[in-house]
């Protein structure tokens, strides 16, 4: 037998573009694999009954009122932040730092609800907040941004540092503000007076934030797709020689975008201090800034599509709760489960990218 | 190609990263094992009110950390005291101090909770947040300190005065230096305790100064080198401050933070260690000596029967060792020097007969006077007023004032080698 001719059993083709509806296909039929795969997973582990753990976390995302009200709260918070990676990264500059520059700007804001708390009137106290929660994420991205645009340093190892920087910095700042003395916590900051708290519409505790996300979604979208900014952040992203050509100043694009994606990440933290829980604490981010890395890739940078991948990721974070509650199992399985269920998704996008191709010649070659 | 590379290594990174973010999972430690349940209810259940009564118990970790594995035991042998059903307790595990906790008491009290519980000190002021929302439902607290300031009527704290505890576990640590004078492993002189603390608290404080007292009782010699790791719970901090202390010349390691990191560290040292939280016997059977430990159970259970029978629940309440609320492991007779478990116990009847106090002002000194008189901080204000009178009759009045700890004194013999604060 003549084997010189033969290729490989399998080889991978990159794919032109494919039309919407197939990769949404593929993309569902990755979604339903997982739900088998978890499914699986669960009867050999567990014993329980896959279905019944699905409605739980179904139930647990959104069962009763106040679990849609958590359910789109967190789905703000992260999307907030999601949001602030996005230029950013469309601009290939890679911002790990999101979690520091949430927690940084947070720390400005439990910093002027502490020291300014019963100095200032009530309107002038969030209005000092809302600026040095801008100013600090802005400049705790900006940093690593300067020294990208100068002098080329890696940006990737520069915000991860700043991410352990500004924890540092929290817990610093926690023992100096600690109540009661030596008890390394904070507590709910102006608990009586509620100074610096922002304010609640209606009784509803939780829709400012929302609002506020939501806002910045649609600027995010119109400003990357239909501003002169968004423009050159694309063209930096592709090619940063092309961009030069042309007469961007990307020195400029860096500063500038860096400047605003640590705003944005300053605002989530103020409505995690100043909206929601009201103390600074050093995992408040709780993992968010990585998370948020995610959700942008997932959504291929675009802030509507965000809002889904950011869904499903809360939903999947707030099922699992609810199953380790009401199945007695630890919350480390519902991370297999979510770890599971993502490696599908990511997993799809490969397949939606590039085909597999079979060796075909097979039958011809057994007949001569 | 390169992008591609770059996109792909970054993507690697993302998920590395999100990986190290969530797996607070430590390694599994020894299940303690599970004591016999606490005596049955002082006063037997009210049936009819039993059947439609739910509680819900909201805990800081899962049953990896030895503090709230002993709260979770502590609320399921509650439960079963009481005859609950599946579907009449709710347990929520690894609820962060922030607000998540708030959200959590909340979701329980939409879930038809009339009782919530919860364990760690950070919660508190989330659960005051709970608690002024849902006025008919009882907010209890387990080592807060506001309750008893707060005025609000639905909300509770509670704790027990485990100093004795921790006096008599020291008891059990000064007879085990002892006999590793006697059999000539050092000297006299340079007995030394390592305690590894979590922060600077008063209850961390009025902890280390009772073990050291209570080994002190025994063994005159006796130093004390204290460590604090900056967290509850961070097994490799406690792990590596252990080591620490060992290196230092401490013969013996007794630690208040609550991952298995110091009882491994001193099983790996061959260092004896006197535990908190509950036995270690299991990963540590060759070090372990013995561990004081609250036992929440008679708190649940007075609390859960107050509310069946319509009484009211004290707003600050403290158990101690006649309620059962305070209690000592087995001793490990492995580890432990000979006669150490009658001397405890001779040691407990003499705490209980109030012939003995553990805050003796005659056995202590500060700067080398003994006290008369101390004003503590028990109304925890923002301000850190000191404005109680503790000392009378002789000895420091803990946990009488409020039932969480409030001695925060340095005393002599004890060396804080950092002070994170």
């Amino acid at each position: 037998m003549n084997n010189q001719n033969r290729g490989p059993l399998v080889h991978i083709v990159k794919r032109g573009s494919i039309p919407w509806y197939m990769a949404w296909l593929i993309r569902g039929a990755a979604i339903v694999l997982a739900l088998l795969v978890c499914a699986l997973v669960t009867t050999l582990l567990t014993g329980e009954n896959p279905i019944q753990i699905y409605g739980a976390m179904f139930k647990g995302a959104f069962g009763t009122p106040r679990k849609i009200w958590i359910l789109l709260q967190n789905l703000s918070i992260l999307l907030c932040i999601s949001l602030a990676l996005t230029p950013a990264f469309k601009m290939r500059f890679w911002n790990i730092g999101g979690e520091g520059q949430v927690l940084i700007g947070g720390l400005a804001s439990a910093a002027c609800m502490i020291l300014l708390g019963d100095r200032v009137p009530n309107w002038l106290l969030i209005f000092i907040m809302v600026v040095a929660s801008i100013a600090a994420g802005a400049l705790w991205a900006v940093i690593p941004g300067f020294f990208k645009a100068k002098w080329n340093t890696n940006e990737t190892l520069f915000t991860l540092m700043m991410n352990y920087v500004a924890t540092q910095l929290v817990a610093f700042f926690i023992i100096v503000w600690e109540v009661p003395k030596g008890a390394g916590k904070i507590g709910i900051i102006n608990q009586t007076s509620q100074a610096g708290w922002l304010p609640q519409i209606g009784d509803y505790k939780y829709l400012l934030n929302i609002i506020i996300v939501a806002l910045l979604t649609i600027g995010m979208y119109v400003y990357l797709n239909y501003s002169k900014h968004g423009y050159e952040i694309s063209v930096v992203g592709e090619s940063e020689r092309t961009a030069r050509y042309v007469g961007i100043k990307v020195e400029k694009v860096i500063i500038r975008t860096m400047l605003l994606s640590g705003a944005i990440c300053g605002i989530a933290g103020l409505l995690l201090v100043g909206g929601t829980d009201h103390t600074i604490t050093t995992t408040i981010a709780g993992g968010r800034g990585y998370t948020a890395i995610m959700v942008a890739w997932l959504a291929k940078f675009n802030p509507v599509t965000m809002i889904f991948a950011g869904l499903l990721l809360v939903f999947l974070s707030r099922g699992a709760t609810e199953i380790s509650t009401i199945f007695g199992l630890n919350h480390s399985f519902a991370d297999i489960l979510t770890g599971i269920i993502l490696f599908f998704i990511i997993g799809s996008e490969f397949f939606i990218n590039y085909k597999l191709s079979f060796r075909k010649s097979n039958k011809k070659e057994a007949k001569a | 190609m390169k992008k591609i590379i770059a996109m792909l290594l970054a993507l690697v990174m993302v998920f590395a990263l999100c990986a190290c973010g969530d797996s607070k999972a430590p390694e599994q430690p020894a299940e303690a094992p599970a004591e016999a349940p606490a005596d049955a209810p002082a006063d037997a259940p009210a049936e009819n009110g039993a059947k439609d009564l739910k509680v819900g118990f909201i805990f800081l970790h899962d049953e990896n950390s030895t503090y709230d594995l002993n709260f979770i035991n502590a609320a399921k042998s509650a439960c079963a005291a009481l005859g609950f059903s599946e579907d009449q307790f709710i347990f929520r595990t690894n609820i962060p101090e922030g607000q998540e906790c708030y959200d959590a008491a909340c979701e329980l009290a939409d879930a038809g909770c009339s009782i919530i519980f919860a364990d760690s000190f950070g919660h508190e002021d989330f659960m005051i947040q709970a608690a002024k929302e849902f006025p008919d439902v009882q907010f209890c607290h387990s080592t807060g300190v506001r309750a008893h300031t707060e005025g609000l009527p639905n909300y509770h704290n509670a704790f027990a005065s485990i100093y004795e505890g921790r006096y008599l576990a020291g008891i059990a640590a000064g007879m085990k230096l002892n006999e590793m004078i006697e059999a000539g492993e050092f000297t006299a002189e340079e007995a030394k305790i390592g305690y590894i603390g979590a922060f600077t608290y008063a209850e961390v404080v009025s902890g280390y100064t009772s073990f050291y007292l209570g080994a002190r009782s025994v063994c005159p010699s006796v130093t004390m080198d204290v460590t604090f790791t900056g967290s509850w719970y961070d097994e490799t901090a406690e792990k590596e401050a252990a080591n620490k202390l060992i290196e230092g010349g401490c013969k013996l390691i007794s630690q208040h933070a609550d991952s298995m990191g110091a009882p491994t560290a001193c099983e790996t040292a061959g260092v004896p260690n006197v535990s908190y939280n509950g036995s270690t016997v299991d990963a540590c059977p060759n070090t372990f000596i013995v561990s004081s430990r609250i036992d929440w159970t008679p708190y649940y259970l007075y609390v859960i029967n107050a509310v069946m029978n319509d009484e009211e629940i004290a707003s600050d309440w403290t158990g101690d060792l006649s309620t059962g609320s305070v209690v000592l492991t087995e001793v490990n007779e492995k580890a432990a020097a000979e006669g150490t478990a009658q001397a405890i116990a001779d040691a407990k009847a003499k705490l209980e007969s109030g012939e003995l106090h553990v805050f003796d002002t005659s056995a202590f000194t500060v700067d080398g006077k003994n006290l008369d008189s101390y004003l503590a901080d028990v109304d925890s204000d923002a301000a850190f007023e000191h404005e109680t009178e503790v000392i009378s009759d002789g000895y420091f009045h803990e946990s009488e004032f409020r039932s969480a700890p409030y001695f925060d004194i340095q005393i002599d013999g004890i060396t804080l080698l950092d002070t994170k604060g």
